[in-house]
């Protein structure tokens, strides 16, 4: 079976590329169906319908720019596929009597070729520059096939790293991966190669694999994106993984809100068995391992790997103190490794490229490519994958494409509730697990959310205590009530009750929590205050002394005002205030009501640009009005 | 002997709770062993098939997996996306992952709970329109984003929930 089953996928997908009639790819991983990808697509169905024209439909996953969503890509007999962006319902008709019926591209609505050159007048998908700077190792195949074909997968050589794998011995995989320098992608960064060791290692004969998909941090999306896209990428890995350590049972642990991943893995694993790559004597040799799904229940604690254990097992999801590490008692007591998602989905091209070749990306210490989930105020938002050491300014600037609104860039904030807020002076640092770290930032799971001028760092920290604190288990005391009494603090300062002293309670509080606390959640709560305070202690500084908050975010520190001289009176904002807190006549300056006023932005937001009559002041500011 | 009695007043209960609802339990109760540690599975499976998890069903599934309802309740209330009252007909999820929050979810939430006047986690009086907030939905890239009865959808405004808080309200009457 082996050779063919290859020789066969790629028939196959020459066949599609050179195919006779039309080819609509289509976006359509999650946030291309939040984007409506899915009503584009029926859209699509109707007019292909109604003009009798037979085309081919494929679904892929996210290529990478979600503010482009949704996407679809047209190939013509004979032609690349064309990239479009940001389709609309009401752009299909246009497209499929243009493009499909006229064979005449829509150069203004294309964004590129996806090809390996510049064609039919059109640059190449792959050269915007939110793409150009990036190295797709992880996500080479992510929106270019179809998640649900295992034959596409191996079509891009999948599987060749497990072939590869089963030729050598476990122990001269664990050696390639250890050459290959590949750390943990979850965050840690602990070496992927010698984690491996100390499972095989252990004493015991039943050993169990995880591979952790509940990807918890608010704003962090890169496993989605890669398990939506090319799950086989990750499967692939585990199959690897735990012929290294010597495991027979897998358990892939997907986060609840992701059904559509659950979906695509529990289609990609019947595909595996029927070829003989996952159940008994994978690919003819004497080895035998199964995955089995395992669902996620909006509980974010489970990242961390004991509580993730005991929730696989049907207990509550609380940590444990280690040692005993997972790798020596782990699932039911037995030796257990636990990887997240993009490492397992590295580890193929690990195998495939081999060690050294792996090695060549990114920096000494920290080598190969790491996807990063950029969000917040840039203009290209969406998941990227860039050579570890690659600074941070190039992510936000040049592949992130700046602020919106041509704002100014505040802050950007990695690894989520336990990460922290890099200022612009530190901009310049590359991401690397060290570098990161001694900014009192970590390089976390991938999420980097950047800010602007309009964002408010106390009240960041307080929204990232908010998460922390509903998240914390409750099991130790520092974290269950530490959390508790930091948000105190935070909401305090931000109402402008905060007092001198609670600057130092917040270090010591911090520093306590830091160290007393039974896992990484608690430990690493502190984080985004730490960081905030080290960088932004003057915005702390304003809200506590001056009752003031510079980015007029934080609502009792702040009012909406209508500018006299500038309004015009349209009446739009009095319309559209839902608490009817706007009066005035038409053609009339108008006037809020600060009593019945709830700050909900609605009427700045509407205010025509011509006239930009509402501004946010401060509280201070008013009295020296009045 | 106070055991007996306590299993006998579940035996009518389980008696008096409808045939239906007996049935597709066991459904769900086929496709496992009887092992305290596919409680978790289970639970999330009992939860697709009603849309919360029923007293009753707690109780036949207590029986069943010979697990006390105290452990099972204790399961249960750990983790966040299990619910014990019928949902309601148009649940708002307002996003509040941090790309949201920084592109100002919080004040979407503020103006649903305003218009409504409940609070996250609460339902309507009549049952129509229940509000909650997520912590990150992973479509990040479209942020703020709403889920409105199990849709996912980008780009809202408070003006844009007002709209549709409307539509439900036009739907009812």
């Amino acid at each position: 079976m082996s050779e063919d089953m290859w020789s066969e996928a790629k028939g196959a997908w020459k066949a599609l590329m050179n195919s006779g009639k039309p080819v609509i790819y289509l976006g359509a991983a999650s946030c291309g169906r939040a984007a409506g990808a899915l009503v584009v697509k029926r859209a699509i169905q109707s007019e292909l319908k109604d003009h009798s024209i037979d085309a081919q439909i494929i679904d892929v996953g996210c290529i990478g720019p979600c503010f482009m969503e949704p996407l679809v890509y047209i190939q013509l007999p004979g032609e690349p596929p064309v990239v479009y962006n940001n389709v609309t319902a009401a752009d299909v008709p246009r497209l499929i009597q243009n493009v499909i019926i006229d064979g005449t591209h829509l150069k203004d609505k294309a964004v590129g070729v996806l090809a390996d050159a510049p064609k039919m007048g059109m640059p190449r998908f792959f050269d915007h520059p939110m793409l150009a700077p990036q190295v797709r190792l992880v996500l080479r195949n992510c929106g270019l096939i179809d998640p649900t074909n295992i034959g596409h997968y191996l079509a891009m050589d999948g599987y060749l790293g497990l072939k590869q794998a089963l030729a050598m011995t476990p122990e001269q995989v664990i050696e390639e991966v250890k050459i290959s320098g590949l750390r943990g992608r979850g965050g840690a960064g602990f070496s992927a190669g010698m984690k491996w060791k100390l499972c095989r290692d252990a004493p015991g004969e039943m050993k169990y694999l995880i591979c952790n998909a509940d990807e918890g941090n608010p704003g962090t999306f890169v496993n989605r994106i890669l398990l939506e896209g090319d799950p086989h990428a990750v499967l692939e890995g585990m199959v690897i993984a735990a012929y290294a350590i010597g495991a027979s049972q897998g358990f892939i642990y997907i986060r609840h809100e992701y059904p559509l991943v659950r979906e695509y893995v529990q289609k990609a694993t019947l595909d595996m068995r029927q070829l003989g790559l996952l159940g008994e004597n994978i690919m003819g040799s004497d080895f035998h391992f199964d995955i089995q799904i395992r669902r996620g229940a909006l509980a974010f604690v489970c990242g961390e790997e004991t509580a993730l254990m005991a929730s696989i097992m049907g207990h509550r999801g609380m940590p444990k103190p280690r040692p005993p590490f997972p790798a020596t008692s782990g699932l039911w007591g037995k030796p257990t490794n636990i990887n997240n998602t993009e490492t397992m989905g590295t580890v193929p091209s690990v195998l495939r490229m081999g060690g050294p070749s792996y090695a060549k990306y990114g920096i000494k210490g920290s080598s190969g490519t790491k996807t990063f989930s950029l969000g917040g105020k840039v203009k290209n938002t969406g998941c990227i994958e860039v050579p570890l050491g690659t600074p941070l300014k190039t992510i936000v600037f040049d592949i992130g494409g700046g602020m919106v609104e041509g704002k100014t860039f505040k802050a950007v904030q990695t690894g989520g509730p336990s990460g922290g807020c890099i200022p612009t002076p530190l901009i310049g640092t590359g991401v690397d697990y060290e570098q990161l770290t001694n900014l009192g930032a970590i390089m976390g799971s991938g999420g980097l959310i950047v800010m602007d001028e309009d964002n408010c760092m106390v009240d960041m920290a307080r929204y990232f205590l908010s998460f922390t604190q509903d998240e914390s288990c409750g099991k130790c005391v520092p974290c269950r009530i530490g959390t508790r009494r930091m948000l105190d603090v935070l909401e305090r300062i931000t109402r402008g009750e905060g007092e001198v002293d609670d600057l130092l309670r917040l270090e010591e509080l911090c520093e306590t929590i830091n160290k007393g606390s039974l896992c990484g959640l608690g430990q690493t709560a502190p984080n985004p205050i730490l960081t905030t305070l080290r960088y932004f202690r003057n915005e702390y500084e304003a809200h506590i002394i001056e009752k003031r908050c510079p980015a007029k975010a934080c609502k009792a520190l702040m009012h909406f005002e209508i500018l006299p001289d500038q309004c015009i009176g349209c009446e739009e904002c009095k319309g559209k205030c839902p608490t009817g807190a706007i009066t005035g006549e038409s053609k009339q300056p108008h006037v809020i009501d600060q009593k019945r006023c709830t700050k909900c932005g609605i009427c700045l937001q509407i205010c025509p640009p011509k006239a930009s009559a509402v501004a946010k002041l401060d509280n201070e500011a008013k009295e020296a009005i009045l | 002997m106070k055991h007996a009695h306590r299993n006998s007043c579940l035996d009518r209960e389980v008696k008096n709770c409808s045939e239906e609802m007996a049935k597709r339990l066991s459904a769900i109760f086929l496709k496992y062993r009887k092992d305290k540690d596919d409680l978790l599975s289970i639970l999330q499976d009992i939860q697709d098939e009603f849309g919360y998890l029923p007293e009753e069903a707690l109780h036949l599934l207590s029986k069943e997996i010979r697990v006390p309802e105290n452990e099972i309740y204790g399961v249960a209330t750990f983790y966040a996306i299990f619910r014990f009252e019928k949902p309601a007909k148009h649940r708002i999820t307002v996003c509040l992952g941090t790309a949201c929050y920084v592109n100002g979810s919080s004040k979407i939430l503020d103006e649903a709970e305003r218009k409504l006047g409940i609070k996250a986690g609460q339902t309507t009086e009549d049952g129509e329109v229940s509000i909650d907030h997520v912590f990150c939905n992973g479509c990040c890239g479209h942020a703020p984003v709403v889920i409105v009865d199990n849709v996912v959808s980008g780009d809202w405004s408070p003006t844009k929930l007002n709209e549709a808080i409307d539509k439900f309200k036009e739907g009812s009457s």
